[in-house]
């Protein structure tokens, strides 16, 4: 089993396993931060997959601004801002 | 029951793709020899800004079409208060304040580094577009940039100009000859034109997705 | 099995996880969750598929960065929609409708 391999293997893995926790974490704010995990791991998807535009846009956008977007609604859900 | 039913069908699903693509015949169209061909006469040297603002260009023009109706939509489902005001900084709030000032200027030189070097390798309008929006909500979160209002008449012409733009390129190549065929000698020039307002008001746009509901 | 195949699963594996997702839970931000994984499945199994040669193909690179852009806008939107929702009903379900 070669380097390459191992890493997309582990990589699969873990993006499954980050997938699955933030769908079933009970906890709303896990949940969003399992997602951002997830974004983060896919720009790493991206990085080996050779397609470097598109491991840009994901970080920016996937991980970093859907984060945030959630981030700012459920605080607004728990109560903390008048929406 | 319902549950069940769910999951068994999702399960026999991903069965039935994973075996039905590791049987996958080797692909007859070579696209990436296809796009190399024409590389000379697209205007630029990577071939997925090539691909993206030239051969597929009117897919771009529609995708920032559907960025503006979901920034209507936004606009008309936000609760129009009173514009927030900007909060005195806590002590706590300091370090953050000091870390987006020395970060916002640098987001920006990142975000036209990025504009510019999408012609020859990886980056474009879509990175930079966000690096902007990423960089104006830090400074809101910060507490240096207030949320947006109902937009005025410079923001209205920041958010659609990209768009008005691409148009009017479309229609004046419309009027050329086919629709977006750029003429190779002018290919590089219009393209770096178009992302450049499409750079900007992407950003203007992703940053008011976030802005105008705070 | 190259990289291009290993990820095309995962994408398989990820767009099931967010159907089911979108189908079985009542808590509409997990159900906009569980569609933006649905929309990196459809990603992963595009550039998976078409990385399994050694071609680098710049195609489906180009449609998947537009689609990524389009996912936010369509999750932005739908993250003010639910916002609305909730200052309207104070709940964040939608209202059960009697059938059966």
């Amino acid at each position: 089993m070669t380097t390459g391999l191992a890493i997309d293997l582990l990589l699969a893995a873990s993006l499954l396993w980050s997938a699955w926790r933030a769908l079933a974490t009970p906890d709303i704010l896990r949940a969003v931060i399992f997602f951002i995990v997830f974004g983060l791991l896919l720009t790493l998807a991206w990085a080996r997959l050779s397609a470097p535009d598109i491991a840009l846009a994901e970080a920016a956008i996937g991980a970093g601004l859907t984060g945030a977007f959630l981030l700012d609604a459920i605080g607004i859900l728990r109560g903390g801002r008048k929406p | 029951m319902k549950r069940m039913a769910v999951v068994l069908s999702a399960a026999i699903f991903s069965f039935a793709m994973i075996a039905a693509m590791l049987e996958l015949p080797t692909p007859v169209v070579n696209l990436s020899d296809v796009v190399a061909a024409q590389m000379a006469a697209s205007g630029v040297h990577h071939p997925v800004t090539a691909v993206l603002l030239n051969f597929r260009g009117y897919d771009t023009l529609l995708e920032i079409a559907v960025l503006l109706l979901a920034l209507f939509g936004v606009l008309a489902v936000a609760i129009s208060g009173t514009k927030e005001t900007v909060a005195a900084p806590s002590p706590a709030d300091a370090v953050v304040q000091t870390l987006a000032r020395i970060a916002a200027p640098l987001m920006v030189l990142a975000a036209v580094y990025l504009l510019w070097i999408g012609a020859h390798r990886a980056g474009g309008a879509f990175q930079a577009g966000a690096v902007l929006a990423a960089g104006a909500v830090l400074l809101h979160l910060a507490g240096l940039l207030p949320g947006w209002g109902p937009p005025g008449i410079r923001l209205r012409v920041g958010l659609v100009g990209g768009f008005l733009v691409f148009l009017a390129v479309a229609g004046a190549m419309l009027a050329q000859g086919a629709l977006l065929q750029y003429p190779p000698w002018q290919a590089g020039y219009l393209i770096l034109l178009i992302e450049a307002c499409l750079g900007m008001s992407l950003g203007l746009i992703l940053a008011g997705l976030f802005l105008f509901l705070s | 099995m190259s990289a291009g195949l290993i990820f095309a699963c995962t994408g398989v594996l990820l767009f099931t996880m967010g159907v089911a997702g979108v189908v079985l839970i009542d808590h509409l931000v997990r159900r906009i969750l569980a569609f933006n994984l649905m929309g990196s499945g459809v990603f992963l199994v595009l550039v998976g598929l078409a990385q399994r040669t050694d071609h680098l193909d710049p195609v489906p690179q180009a449609m998947v960065l537009t689609g990524i852009v389009v996912a936010l806008a369509a999750t932005a939107l739908a993250l003010a929609l639910a916002r609305r929702l909730f200052a309207l009903t104070g709940k964040c379900t939608l209202p059960e409708v009697d059938d059966d």
